[in-house]
């Protein structure tokens, strides 16, 4: 495993300015979380790692070295794709088997039989292994996909979207497992993706894409609390922040254009009148939605409430960050 | 019953279907019945008017197909004998020994190494042609596709006499080697065509994959992009054998004592006295290298025709 760095890495793609001047280090055995909608370089930069495509300014270097003009396969890096790429004229485990047998690592046969067998496993697809690839369910298909990634023993996993096309309880369980077999092994990981819970729930650092510039990196935590602005707070949290006029409350700082409040950083019972117009209640927690002067606003509140639609609510901030005309957080 | 459904046809609709289908089997196959027929009847029984349809099936054509023939006096016949072979018996009717070997032996195995060899060879140049232009960023890549496909769009024996002329300047009249390469140029438009259709379908995430995996850009094109493309493959090379194997022209313009081909040879058997049996024998013989062919790699034809409309 090794520390992964990019420096000043732009690309264009015809007049799109794919990735511009991004800057960041993956630290040796750190899970390193992209998040960043579609079309904000993610997927571009795994790329750059992988040596699949070479940036036209910057460099890269994984373990000190500079990566310029190298092959992927001289790289040393795993990657999962987001389709799952499978060999659709190999079986299972001919596919996990193809990494071992390549020109570069020529592995003995024991010694593949041992380690697929091995993987298999870990993704539960042992009974699976004789099934031709295109034989498989969706979420199968990516287990394999994984599996072919962690067969190797890389300088780097680059992962792009690899939990996407799976249901939902497959994608928590994958989720646990790969955070534990990162946790275990001390790979290094770059992991691309736009769903926030993965990037809450496994991360150690999680850096935060705008149109190809990398606007922040930090942890979860660090990112969740203290966003550098708008466009990073959004990012994470689930239901998302309330982004709401500055002058809605008082006690706005001057050049405050708006006011971000997450959705447990709203107090009830003094403050404005704001009206329920919808309550969900999900069990553990009930999500309130309320109405503030045509202002829509989330926030959570007591799983048992017995607040209903019309009742009319208090509420006041409790946190606020506060941004200012550019989006860029006020401090 | 006047309900009508396309995935569930109703008897009578299924009955309509299949004798038309019959039907339409049938007048698509009467020339080829026609040309097997008349290579099991006798000279007589093929000329007959009107036409034989029921006759007395015989070797006759075959055997002169593949025999050269000499007429004896009655005497010379005498001396050499009865006839020791059920093929010498059939030749005595005539008052005929059998001389020697014909050159249809030759002529078919002319066939054989030219259609095939050109063949491979459209398909290696053709494959790796198309993998160039489906993948990588080649300058002025469209003029060059245009360029490529417009070779085909006059009939290639509209440059007959200069390539005569070229043939004979550079020595490859009359030889395997430049009918091969003939072929080749002719079909390589097409395989470029085909293949690059083929190989633009299959995702380039599988190469990438590979790549990432270790492997070389070759190494995956061989591992990866090749098997996947058998298909495509397949079907191409279907299509460029049977233009090679029932080329005419060129094979009567070029080719004449080593390397002619079955083609022109055939219809020079009716020279030695109007032998339609043997005609029809030789045409007979000559179809089965691509049905065999064909039917060996059917599957993928059929898969390759759809390749594309259904995603796996």
């Amino acid at each position: 495993m090794a520390e992964v760095s990019l420096h000043g890495i732009s690309r264009r793609f015809g007049t799109t300015l794919a990735l511009d001047d991004v800057s960041m280090t993956v630290p040796d055995g750190s899970f390193v979380v992209l998040l960043g909608p579609t079309g904000a370089g993610k997927t571009t930069i795994l790329r750059m790692v992988a040596g699949l495509d070479a940036p036209d300014a910057g460099e890269v270097l994984i373990g000190g070295k500079s990566m310029a003009g190298l092959t992927p396969a001289q790289r040393n890096v795993a990657m999962v794709f987001q389709q799952y790429s499978l060999y659709p004229h190999l079986n299972v485990r001919e596919n996990l088997a193809f990494p071992l047998k390549s020109p570069m690592l020529r592995t003995p046969q024991a010694e593949i039989d041992r380690k697929v067998k091995e993987v298999a496993e870990i993704l539960r697809i042992s009974h699976k292994l004789d099934n031709k690839a295109t034989a498989l369910s969706g979420g199968e298909m990516q287990r394999v996909s994984i599996g072919r990634a962690l067969v190797r023993n890389p300088a780097v996993y680059l992962m792009d979207e690899p939990l996407s096309s799976l249901d939902a309880k497959l994608r928590a369980d994958l989720r646990v497992e790969l955070k534990n077999i990162q946790a275990n092994s001390g790979a290094t990981l770059l992991y691309v993706t736009h769903d926030q819970i993965e990037a809450m729930t496994m991360a150690t650092h999680v850096g935060v894409l705008d149109q190809g510039r990398l606007v922040q990196f930090g942890s979860p935590r660090q990112i969740y609390e203290d966003p550098v602005s708008v466009y990073a707070a959004s990012r994470l949290g689930q239901p998302r922040i309330n982004v709401l006029p500055a002058d809605l409350f008082a006690g706005a700082p001057h050049g405050a254009a708006s006011i971000g409040l997450r959705p447990e950083h709203i107090a009830q019972g003094e403050g404005e009148e704001s009206f329920v117009s919808r309550v969900e209640h999900l069990g553990d927690q009930t999500r309130l939605h309320l109405t503030l002067r045509n202002h829509a606003i989330v926030t959570v509140t007591d799983a048992h409430t017995t607040l209903k639609r019309g009742d009319a609510v208090r509420i006041r901030p409790r946190n606020p960050l506060y941004f200012d005309a550019t989006g860029a957080r006020l401090i | 019953m006047s309900s009508y459904s396309v995935t569930h046809p109703s008897l009578r609709q299924k009955w309509f279907a299949g004798v038309i289908v019959v039907a339409y089997a049938l007048i698509t196959l009467m020339p080829l019945i026609w040309i097997v027929a008349t290579g099991f009847k006798s000279p007589s029984d093929a000329i007959a008017y009107p036409p034989k349809v029921v006759f007395e099936p015989t070797l006759e054509g075959y055997v002169n197909l593949f025999t050269t023939r000499t007429r004896l006096s009655p005497e010379a016949l005498a001396a050499a004998g009865p006839a020791q072979t059920w093929y010498d018996e059939i030749v005595r009717q005539y008052d005929m020994v059998i001389s020697g070997p014909s050159r249809y032996g030759e002529r078919f195995f002319n066939s054989v190494i030219i259609g095939f060899g050109s063949t491979f060879l459209s398909i290696f140049l053709g494959t790796l042609a198309a993998y160039g232009f489906s993948r990588f960023r080649v300058p002025l890549k469209d003029d060059l596709l245009f360029f490529i496909l417009s070779t085909r769009m006059m009939p290639p024996v509209a440059v007959a006499i200069p390539i005569f002329l070229m043939f004979r300047e550079v020595g490859l009249s009359d030889t395997h080697l430049g009918m091969i390469l003939l072929y080749t140029a002719v079909n390589l438009s097409l395989s470029v065509w085909l293949l690059k259709g083929f190989i633009d379908e299959i995702p380039v995430e599988y190469e990438e994959a590979a790549l990432i995996d270790g492997y070389t850009r070759f190494q995956a094109f061989y591992k990866v992009v090749l098997p996947q493309a058998a298909t495509g493959i397949a079907s191409t090379a279907i299509f460029c054998l049977i233009f090679a194997w029932n080329e005419y022209a060129f094979a009567v313009l070029l080719t004449s004592g080593t390397a002619q081909t079955a083609p022109p040879f055939i219809p020079t058997i009716i020279g030695v006295g109007k032998d339609w049996p043997a005609v029809a024998a030789g045409a007979t013989l000559f179809l089965v290298p691509v049905m065999v062919f064909t039917v060996l790699l059917r599957k993928h034809l059929l898969r390759g025709i759809t390749f594309g409309a259904v995603r796996k």
